[in-house]
């Protein structure tokens, strides 16, 4: 049986602070994706680590989903190369990149609306498994997983956004991604709600599960991270640690203006 | 109690032949079972899937040729046409599939419309194969309708259980994701096109299946019926949107009322109303269609707790 608790790495390491040993598991070398006339994302590269959190910020515009589009090949890129595991993923179709470990939420969700939140997660676990039975008990666990126990007979259609937001991560954990790309799935929620999303990414994390996370709200983002990507118009501004990105004048021109930079 | 109800109705509908000894009756069934098969399949495709196609008669014109040509050019048995008119549908549905499912949605539809109407026209001026309008005649193989009455009660039991079971299946759940949604389907993981094939290849080959029955019983076949799109395609449509669309029994519900309603106009409510009345069922169908739409816009079936409640009140 392929379950939750198998296949899942949680590396000792992880509390050393040397990531230089650790392998990339996912590298953009230099993507670019043109739109017609207008460059979305223009040579954009950065490294994410094995087992961390990594942010990916910027003003709205900036390119933060194309990124991830890119990432999905619901977009192929214009020029440059992505490599997730040591293989390059470029020109894999959309469900062969999730099959290999990548799985995104959508910033605006997604539900599988006649469907119950129960069956939306198993129709994912199904990407590993074709018993039912063994699906159908993935489901619950990652229900209890993400804390959607008390509403998994409910349609996914009629649900709180907060709720919605939460089975958007569930269904994208229910594949046993080795990386997850969440897409503002804080935005929207109330505080105590937002607490709560805090709590279920690093728990996330303490599974070994590598998140690349776009995030606007910067109290979030800001806690959970262990590095952050900062674009502007689809350009590199800044990357590093979230203390040295949130001092980073062109950080700050980006989001404030200039005079504050 | 449902595990029983089920053994009964089938039991009831074996009995049937031998409780009304009327061939018209009989005829009536038949049709019907034909059609609860080719609706299950269809429901298979738009219900569950969300592919909607306009162009089923595709299918059914397709296993109705089969079976046609196996006895006019080969001089065979039409019956073989029973086995090879859903593989023959099949190879033309992965055709379909190939060129429609670049579209989706609406222009899906449109494209399986304009598929059926191809395939018809085809059929109509490829004379030296299809004989055109002239049509194939056969000669039937039974005299009583009655071996007809359990091969099609055959057909549309399996087509039935089949389309139930797959959808308690991996398959199932993949279908409904990517009728809800075809993105967020691609992004969990689910070859949208290769399911989207899947669902389509079963429906028509029931479908084939069905039209290939069709011949055998009927005796006669010519473009103008099998490719029909109001004939077929759209009876198909009618069939499962009036009995419930993704539901196990709505397509036979549906089949069963839309036969008794043509029936009733055909036959100008039995005779009892003035001839014109006959000329009517087309724009009887589309009031039906136009009730069920703005009051059960689940059909007979999804919508039953509504109709019960009606019913309960008025008691």
């Amino acid at each position: 049986m392929v379950l939750w608790e198998i296949g899942i790495r949680y590396p000792e390491y992880l509390e050393e602070p040397d990531r230089s040993l650790i392998m990339a598991i996912l590298e953009l070398k230099g993507v670019t994706k043109d739109f017609g006339g207008l460059r979305a994302v223009d040579n954009v590269s950065f490294k994410v680590q094995e087992g961390e959190i990594f942010g990916l910020i910027g003003p709205n515009g900036a390119g933060k989903t194309t990124i991830f589009n890119l990432i999905h090949n619901v977009y192929t890129p214009t020029s440059g190369d992505i490599i997730f595991a040591g293989r390059s993923i470029k020109g894999l179709k959309t469900h062969q990149i999730c099959r290999l470990g990548i799985a995104r939420t959508f910033q605006i969700v997604k539900p599988l609306g006649r469907l119950s939140v129960l069956d939306n997660v198993a129709v994912s676990a199904f990407l590993r498994t074709d018993n039912v039975r063994d699906a159908k008990t993935l489901a619950q666990e990652v229900l209890n997983f993400t804390g959607l126990t008390s509403v998994a007979h409910m349609p996914a259609k009629g649900l709180p956004i907060g709720i919605r937001k939460r089975l958007e991560i569930a269904r994208a954990l229910a594949t046993q991604p080795r990386l997850l790309l969440l897409d503002e799935t804080s935005a929207g929620l109330n505080p105590t709600e937002l607490e709560e999303a805090i709590a279920l990414i690093k728990k996330i994390r303490e599974k070994g599960i590598t998140i690349l996370i776009i995030e606007h709200i910067m109290k979030v983002i800001m806690s959970i991270s262990d590095r952050i990507h900062a674009i502007n118009f689809g350009v590199t501004i800044a990357e590093g640690p979230p203390e040295m990105v949130a001092k980073d004048p062109k950080v700050i021109e980006a989001y404030l203006g200039e005079a504050y930079a | 109690m449902k595990s029983i109800k089920i053994p009964i109705l089938i039991l009831l509908f074996i009995a049937f032949p031998l409780i009304i000894r009327s061939d018209y009756y009989l005829h009536l069934m038949i049709i019907a079972l034909m059609w609860v098969t080719v609706g299950t399949a269809w429901n298979l495709l738009a219900g569950y899937t969300g592919q909607v196609s306009f162009g089923h008669a595709i299918f059914f014109g397709t296993g109705a040729y089969t079976a046609g040509l196996l006895a006019s050019k080969l001089k065979i048995s039409a019956w073989w046409g029973m086995l090879l008119g859903g593989p023959c549908a099949i190879i033309i549905a992965a055709f379909v599939g190939w060129v429609c499912f670049r579209l989706r949605g609406p222009y899906f539809a449109l494209a399986t419309l304009a598929g059926g109407e191809i395939i018809r026209l085809v059929a109509v001026n490829w004379e030296s194969l299809t004989k055109g309008m002239v049509g194939i005649l056969l000669m039937p193989t039974f005299k009583s309708k009655l071996p007809y009455y359990y091969i099609a009660l055959g057909i549309a039991i399996l087509a039935m259980l089949k389309v139930h079971f797959l959808m308690k299946t991996k398959y199932g759940y993949w279908f409904l994701a990517i009728r809800e949604d075809q993105d967020a389907a691609e992004a969990i993981g689910i070859n949208t096109s290769l399911y989207k094939n899947i669902s389509l290849l079963v429906s028509a080959f029931f479908t084939g299946t069905a039209g290939a029955f069709y011949t055998n019983y009927m005796g006669f076949i010519d473009p103008s019926v099998v490719f029909s799109l109001h004939y077929i395609s759209i009876m198909t449509i009618l069939v499962v949107i009036v009995g419930g669309v993704a539901t196990t029994f709505g397509p036979a519900i549906g089949a069963f009322i839309m036969v008794g309603v043509q029936e009733l106009f055909r036959s100008s409510i039995f005779g009892l109303a003035p001839k014109w009345v006959s000329q009517a069922h087309a724009l009887a169908f589309g009031l039906l269609v136009v009730f069920v739409i703005m009051f059960m816009a689940n059909g007979i079936v999804g919508d039953w707790h509504k109709i019960s409640r009606i019913f309960r009140r008025a008691r």
